[in-house]
């Protein structure tokens, strides 16, 4: 059973439109590392020129932002949702 | 550009026109407004505003509305009250409170960005306009969307405050309560506006909402005869206010309407939801999220999306950021009210302490302009203060009675040196 990613509307020009994708992987970062290595385009979209996580992309593991799990290298078991979510949404002040 | 806006990437410049849109889908950095400020410069003067009505909509120019907006609502236009009680309390001269819990037509600063957002609702054909919140922000959707004929459906943590999901539903918005806190509701949010064609203000509106804070600093320089103050006080939950402001002081420098000198912006959170805040004081590039812990709960932010924008506005400016503990939180409320006479929400007391404990520090000086930035109104987080009020035991309707309640309370008096 794999690991699912959802897609944002913005990122799936680069997955052919394809609003999941399944992969197989036991940590974040080899997930993430999957995805980009079927989509290649979507690679610098996903990290910056230092290979960090984009600033502005939030990734979440079922419910839970990934950086309060300890970041990327956080497991990731059959049957989860990892979510990639735009960081544009907050309050005003 | 046919308009004289428009938005462009934060972090690539790249221009995106006017759409409902509020992400580089090139690099997924923030859009903003970016206005033709030589343009501007041609067509608006400052004199233009004497014959205008003290609200926000006298800088229309100044704001991302469409050619023949019919802007409706008497919004902002507070009060920039210079204070002498509570700058005496502290030791310091020029001492401003800026009081958007008066902002109407909802009682916070919200109204001004609700203001501007709807605007862009209009123009994109929206029908159903939204938002995610952690109440000010629900109750001035709700107030304008009715005042403007929008359905409104807004999306709220499920233990908000009863007087700020009341203060929305009786506008007739529909409410959506998430069973989670608001970075969970704020993600929520984002994936609808991804699915469904909704006007969420602080989402895909979000660029054109922004501008709204703006007027906030205009009527700050204004106030102050044109002129700029030494140091700003805003409090912080998402982390765009701060920077707004300087924008506002930014664009009065650039079309000549003031004279260009340093500000410092400091930065005010709750010590139970300090992202912003501990990374000034830590000196991090990018703030580490937190789960948050405050009765401050309209800055109860613990992923706020323009957090790492305002540490470092508030770093170059050679300003700084602070935190108050709910105990300060609650203490401060009741200092403003006594001193000035501003009930103000749970925000305003962690900007009012986070003043206080500036001054003590020695951040800001006794001598300096200071404008303390008061967001929402008291009468929305009475919970938060209740406490620290128990009633009294009643009396009965007669005059032995209240001699009776006098004498008992005298010595009380005495004792407490009055």
């Amino acid at each position: 059973m794999p690991v699912t990613i959802e897609i944002p509307t913005a990122f799936r020009r680069f997955t052919a439109g394809a609003p999941k994708v399944d992969c197989s992987a036991s940590t974040i970062a080899e997930a993430l590392t999957e995805l980009t290595a079927r989509f290649p385009e979507l690679s610098r979209h996903v990290r910056d020129d230092s290979g960090q996580i984009r600033q502005f992309l939030n990734v979440y593991l079922n419910e839970e932002d990934i950086r309060f799990l300890g970041g990327e290298s956080c497991c990731v078991k059959e049957g989860d949702r990892v979510l990639l979510v735009p960081s544009i949404a907050g309050g005003s002040l | 550009m046919s308009d004289l806006y428009e938005l462009r990437c934060k972090e690539c410049g790249k221009a995106w026109g006017n759409s409902p849109r509020s992400f580089c889908e090139d690099c997924f950095s923030p859009l903003e407004v970016f206005f033709d400020y030589d343009s501007l410069k041609k067509t608006v003067r400052r004199e233009h505003l004497a014959g205008r009505a003290f609200n926000m909509w006298r800088y229309a120019e100044f704001l991302p509305l469409h050619e023949g907006y019919a802007a409706g609502g008497d919004v902002g236009g507070t009060p920039l009250v210079a204070s002498t009680k509570l700058a005496a309390r502290w030791g310091v001269k020029n001492l401003f409170i800026k009081n958007d819990a008066v902002c109407f037509p909802s009682l916070s600063f919200k109204d001004r960005v609700v203001a501007t957002a709807l605007a862009a609702a209009r123009r994109f054909g929206f029908q159903t306009v939204g938002c995610s919140s952690t109440g000010n922000l629900a109750n001035a959707v709700a107030a304008q969307a009715a005042q403007q004929g929008f359905d409104a459906c807004v999306f709220i943590p499920a233990d908000l405050e009863p007087a700020k999901v009341l203060n929305t539903a009786v506008y007739g918005a529909r409410i959506v309560r998430i069973d989670g806190n608001y970075d969970h509701v704020n993600r929520l949010c984002a994936q609808i506006a991804d699915r469904f064609q909704w006007g969420l203000v602080n989402v895909n509106l979000r660029p054109y909402y922004s501008e709204g804070s703006k007027t906030h600093g205009f009527e700050i320089a204004e106030q102050l005869g044109w002129k700029l103050p030494d140091n700003v006080v805003v409090p912080m939950a998402g982390g765009s206010l701060i920077g707004k402001i300087a924008k506002a002081f930014r664009e009065l420098v650039a079309l000549g309407w003031v004279e260009a000198k340093p500000v410092k912006f400091f930065g005010a959170q709750a010590t139970g939801c300090s992202p912003i805040s501990s990374a000034v004081k830590r000196g991090l590039a990018r703030f580490e999220p937190q789960k948050p812990s405050t009765i401050a709960r309209s800055l109860a932010i613990g992923n706020p999306a323009d957090g790492n924008y305002a540490s470092k506005l508030i770093r170059e400016s050679g300003g700084w950021a602070e935190d108050v503990s709910d105990r300060e939180i609650v203490r401060a409320i009741k200092l403003l009210a006594e001193t000035e006479g501003i009930f103000t929400e749970t925000a305003g007391g962690v900007t009012a302490g986070v003043t206080e404990k500036l001054i003590r520090e020695g951040r800001i000086h006794p001598d300096e302009t200071t404008v303390v930035c008061i967001t929402g109104n008291g009468l929305k987080t009475t919970d938060a203060i209740a406490a620290e009020f128990p009633l009294t035991e009643a009396i009965a309707p007669r005059l032995d009675a209240f001699e009776a309640y006098l004498e008992s309370q005298l010595p009380a008096a005495a004792a407490a040196g009055a």
